[in-house]
């Protein structure tokens, strides 16, 4: 059932890395130095896309006055710092996707299943290393090949990130041609990377876990991001191919799309959501399983019903399958289809409330220490509620079908996506910062980062759900020119100050994340006092990670174990004399 | 100022509301129960000297329970959802009366088809507008969406409804509007660059306000016919299986 991994290659005896700096560091096959890339990347891209979010707002809460410092932007974006209909498209479009695609899925799976997994199944590295380094060097070309759309003629795309065909097909209807290419190109780079990623997090989980590392004692991040990978390897080549039909579209000629040669318009939407949907659980479910692994520690409590939190994120990823059609229910999709998927989506309330309610119960009777990635992961916890219930309007069709393409999806994509996600991502920095630099984070720093982002995500995001209830369509660039959304124009403001204000909150973590990572006090061995394999060895881990193959005698959670000295126990210290603990 | 839904203007917008408010009660008391539980866990259970947090692992009574009632929740929520949906969406339910009109859509412009004052589409005495349809308050419609470019949708917020217009289908909706004014109508789905500006507005008229609007069309004769003129009858779809 478990093996310890052969060395890959000669470098990989933990302590002795002799290694060429360009080996070392860059082209790298270790998953650590691979993980932190990652983190980097998408850290660029999430200010990226967040910069992007800012002219958004700017022409929203401030519709025709010019953007400040806006002078800077060429006219065929901003004319005299006044944004274009046609730039707004395609802020619109890129803010989606690289949010999405290259800020915060990389963030969630790219990141932590590389950095975590083989540390916390005790391998010394991923099953297929070279692989994993692909992996990251291909997004390098799909975000500069995304980011270039910016500078060619006609602009970047700009049909949105779902890029709905027939829309997405020619530059008849949107004046954009080669930027829409790129995006093309883009994604399906991105998609190689993925599948790449995604088939080594898997090898790795099902060969390499360490003698005594069962199924039913890896870490519920272990299990996420697994499960994760196997999600990603099913929907992800579906893009791909609707991309490349797509893309033919566009530069062949053929009719994949356009009725006028056949084709079928909702024929995109279909392998679009086919994909995007599992893609939504791809973005949520390592956040869930990072989340359960800070609360079980902060609580100092064993996770509350550890096999109903296997079970559902593997119901969760299930039901992603399943219920892609519910963002077509007004497409003009069969109507009948439309009440099937209200069923399946409505399902998935289930095990959501199952993961939510276990982790108040991990909560209960617990001893809450509130350090800054629990305080995240609280954060992540209660924002998630609220992006799951406002699930439940949308699944409802008649009710979706007055919300559907307004500011109340927008307002619910980013409770989950920022509200659930990105908490969860700060959570995780925070708390393996530590183990990937060997030094601490500034604590204060974090706790006001987390407190004014917390407010401020509320101020800007909560509002948009009266938007959308009043009627406000997404992707407008001008809503005052409605006379039925006029009247909103004052939420609007308020949320864009809100937005700015969300954006300066992010400072504090620049800082902290910069200033740690040169001057931040040396870590302790293993500062959380957490019981998982990555905190026996030192910060941070040599190569190949672990002197000698650990062996595993309970599972993660075993915290505040009666008799115990210690409110931990961890994954790896022989049994008690007295009792086999778990 | 006015930030909440727009007041509702069709026979089934009430149907959607109650719908919504329903969701809104149940998931406001969700809300409110498990970000208070959440808040009392916090402050009672936060770190203190001396504190140890139970050793316990679960409980699969309260497992079956809050899973049992989430999965009751959502199925009734999704058979009272199902009536409505059928009623406005489903083609077999759609009334037999309702007078048919054409709307034809491209980047970026409603092009409407009334019938004229013999009340059938597709003779001589339609009457054609842009971004402007006429209606009459209590009388059912069936508008039959064509796009000549890329996907629409077809939004009346007072009417709850919403119809994505997909070139290379006809799609049919229906609604009886219930309240007589002007109402917005707006396209609802990225279109371009013209998208922000793509707007029309639906006029509800009375019956006797809208004979008056119609003969200042056409033949003054003609207007006093619609007056009295309530039947449409069940004629057959110009184009049929547009919602597959």
């Amino acid at each position: 059932m478990t093996a310890a991994a052969a060395p890959h290659d000669a470098g990989l005896h933990a302590g002795h890395d002799d290694r060429p700096w360009l080996r070392r560091y860059v082209f790298s096959t270790d998953h650590k130095t691979i993980g932190i890339q990652f983190l980097f990347l998408s850290l660029t891209f999430l200010l990226l896309g967040g910069l992007m979010a800012m002219v958004i707002r700017w022409q929203l809460g401030f519709p025709g006055t010019p953007v400040p410092g806006g002078s800077v932007l060429p006219d065929a974006m901003a004319p005299g710092g006044v944004i274009r209909p046609s730039f707004y498209n395609a802020l619109v479009t890129m803010h989606g996707t690289f949010m999405i695609f290259f800020a915060v899925m990389p963030l969630l799976t790219g990141v932590f299943a590389n950095y975590l997994i083989p540390l916390k199944i005790g391998a010394p590295d991923m099953a297929f290393p070279r692989l994993n380094m692909w992996s990251f060097w291909l997004m390098i070309p799909a975000g500069t090949l995304a980011l270039a759309g910016f500078f060619v003629e006609g602009g970047s795309a700009a049909s949105g990130w779902t890029a709905y065909a027939p829309l997405s097909n020619s530059p008849l209807y949107t004046g954009v041609s080669a930027g829409q290419i790129l995006w093309c190109l883009a994604i399906i780079i991105f998609g190689a990377s993925s599948l790449l990623g995604s088939v080594n997090y898997i090898a790795t989980v099902v060969n390499l876990r360490a003698p005594g590392m069962t199924w039913m004692r890896l870490p519920l991040s272990v299990w996420a991001l697994f499960i994760t990978a196997i999600l990603a390897l099913l929907a992800v080549p579906i893009l791909a191919g609707a991309i490349i039909m797509l893309l033919f579209d566009q530069v062949l000629g053929t009719h994949f799309y356009l009725p006028t040669g056949g084709g079928q318009p909702l024929l995109w939407q279909h392998l679009f959501w086919f994909f995007g949907h599992p893609e939504v659980y791809i973005l949520i479910l390592p956040a869930m399983g990072i989340v359960s692994d800070v609360i079980a520690n902060g609580s100092r409590k064993p996770i509350f019903g550890y096999t109903s939190m296997v079970f559902a994120i593997g119901g969760i990823a299930g039901l992603g399958f399943m219920v892609w059609g519910h963002h077509m229910f007004v497409s003009g999709m069969n109507p009948t289809l439309g009440t099937s998927f209200m069923a399946s989506t409505m399902l998935i309330a289930v095990p959501t409330s199952i993961k939510v309610f276990n982790w108040l119960g991990t909560m209960w009777r617990g001893n809450i220490h509130f350090h800054v990635p629990m305080l995240n992961a609280i954060g992540f916890l209660s924002m998630f509620v609220i992006g799951g219930l406002s699930g439940i309007f949308m699944a409802a069709t008649p009710v979706d079908m007055y919300i559907h393409d307004t500011y109340f999806i927008v307002a619910h994509i980013h409770y989950v996506l920022f509200g659930g996600s990105l908490f969860a991502a700060f959570a995780g920095i925070y708390y393996w910062f530590p183990k990937m630099f060997g030094r601490e984070m500034h604590d204060g720093l974090g706790r006001w980062h987390f407190g004014l982002t917390f407010v401020f995500y509320n101020l800007t995001f909560f509002p948009m759900h009266l938007l959308g209830l009043g009627g406000h369509m997404r992707r407008l660039y001008d809503p005052t020119q409605y006379p039925f959304l006029a009247p909103m124009q004052p939420i609007n403001v308020f949320v864009s100050v809100s937005a700015f204000l969300l954006m300066a909150a992010q400072l504090p973590f620049v800082v902290n994340f910069f200033w740690s990572l040169f001057r931040g006090p040396k870590a302790p061995l293993n500062p959380w006092r957490d019981n998982s394999l990555e905190w026996t060895v030192p910060s941070p881990p040599p190569h190949g990670n672990f002197v000698e193959t650990p062996t595993v005698y309970r599972g993660p959670y075993e915290y505040s174990v009666p008799g115990e000295l210690e409110d931990f126990l961890p994954q790896d210290r022989p049994a008690p004399a007295r009792q086999e603990a778990h | 100022m006015h930030w909440w839904i727009p007041t509702n203007a069709s026979s089934y917008g009430g149907d959607v509301d109650r719908i919504f408010y329903i969701i809104l009660y149940i998931t406001g008391f969700v809300f409110l129960v498990v970000e208070g539980g959440l808040l009392v866990f916090l402050v009672r259970y936060r770190r203190r000297e001396g504190r140890t947090a139970a050793y316990i692992h679960g409980n699969n009574t309260a497992e079956i329970i809050w899973t049992t009632i989430p999965a009751v929740i959502v199925v009734m929520l999704a058979l009272l959802s199902q009536k409505v949906w059928s009623t406005v969406k489903d083609p077999a339910h759609f009334p037999a009366d309702a007078i048919q009109i054409g709307v034809h859509v491209k980047q970026f412009e409603w092009q409407f088809t009334m019938p004229g004052p013999d009340g059938t589409l597709g003779t001589d005495d339609d009457i054609f507008r842009k971004n402007e349809l006429h209606l009459v308050v209590g009388r059912n419609y069936a508008v039959q969406l064509t796009s000549q470019d890329v996907i629409h949708s077809f939004f009346i917020p007072a009417f709850r409804l919403k119809q994505d217009v997909v070139p290379g289908m006809t799609i049919v909706a229906w609604f009886r509007p219930t309240r007589t004014g002007a109402f917005d109508l707006a396209c609802a789905q990225l279109c371009g660059v013209g998208h922000y500006r793509m707007q029309a507005t639906v006029y509800v008229h009375s019956a006797e306000d809208f004979a008056r609007w119609q003969a200042a069309q056409g033949t003054p004769a003609a207007a006093a016919a619609v007056a009295t003129d309530t039947t449409m009858g069940s004629m057959a779809m110009p184009h049929s299986g547009g919602t597959r």
